[in-house]
């Protein structure tokens, strides 16, 4: 709790990840627009991903969160859904 | 507020949103399962969707976080005139989406496709369930932008009240939901509208 002052996010901060957002989005939509195949979902979700880590590391603050707990809500969530994910598909997969 | 007090509020909001992401996340897995065994029907109902006008709502969606993100920069600031500003600009992205999905459900409607219709029936069953989950995922999702309306609304009366101190919590974890609607809609975007 000491520097308080370090690492805040700015006004610039927050319109470069726009930016980013819309160069991203672009991204996407041209790479679909490709037909690519199974390699096109791959790169489109990859593409969300990386999207919402933006959205959650800089809009939502989790970057600059100081108390622990609260940055390690979102992640142990992810990880009971990719348990759910995981198991499901092994089931349907060996059935 | 107390800063002790103010991380557990926080810490509170972010179990909700953890729930909100078990909630969607349930509903992907669903979509995946049906997707991988009706991977044709699923490719030729997406064909249906108009590839631009869910083009136009993610960036009028990213541009909402942008603008909610500034009005709790400048709340914390106590700024509260740029900070309210920022809120009606935030409304007013969060009604063109609003307005944008409408005109997209209307012309599925016309086209004999909603929950239920004889058209949509005599379709192939990966399609019905396309439509099924579209209907579901994006409704579910209207649902939060409107909740969104309404909390951001009143966050705008208390403001205009001057009802906040420096930094509040409330008007932070509204910004949070806010932020979270538009997550949900950066994967409902690809999987209906880009996978096809």
């Amino acid at each position: 709790m000491e520097d308080k002052k370090v690492r805040e996010a700015g006004i610039k901060t927050y319109i470069t990840i726009w930016a980013a957002l819309v160069l991203f989005t672009a991204l996407t939509v041209t790479t679909a627009g490709l037909n690519l195949g199974k390699t096109g979902i791959i790169i489109v979700l990859s593409i969300a991903a990386v999207k919402s880590a933006l959205v959650l590391l800089f809009f939502m603050h989790l970057l600059f969160e100081k108390v622990t707990l609260i940055k390690l809500v979102i992640p142990l969530a992810l990880i009971v859904l990719a348990i759910f994910i995981g198991l499901t598909y092994t089931d349907v997969a060996v059935r | 507020m107390p800063e002790r007090k103010k991380s557990d509020g926080k810490l509170g909001m972010w179990l909700f949103i953890s729930t909100e992401v078990m909630l969607f996340g349930g509903l992907f897995l669903l979509y995946s399962m049906y997707r991988y065994k009706h991977a044709q029907d699923f490719h030729n109902a997406a064909l249906e969707l108009s590839r631009f006008a869910g083009t136009m709502n993610t960036i009028v969606l990213i541009t909402s976080s942008l603008f909610i993100a500034l009005a709790v920069y400048f709340q914390k600031k106590r700024q509260d005139k740029k900070a309210g500003l920022f809120i009606l600009l935030t409304l007013l992205m969060a009604f063109t989406f609003l307005a944008v999905k409408a005109f997209e459900w209307g012309e599925k409607f016309e086209h004999g496709l909603y929950p239920g219709a004889a058209h949509l029936m005599s379709l192939p069953k990966g399609e019905i369930l396309y439509f099924g989950l579209y209907f579901m995922m994006t409704g579910l999702h209207a649902l939060h932008v409107i909740i969104g309306i309404g909390v951001l609304s009143f966050m705008l009366v208390f403001l205009k009240q001057g009802r906040f101190g420096e930094g509040s919590v409330y008007f932070e974890n509204s910004g949070l939901y806010w932020h979270l609607v538009d997550i949900i809609w950066i994967f409902l975007f690809p999987l209906f509208y880009l996978i096809s």
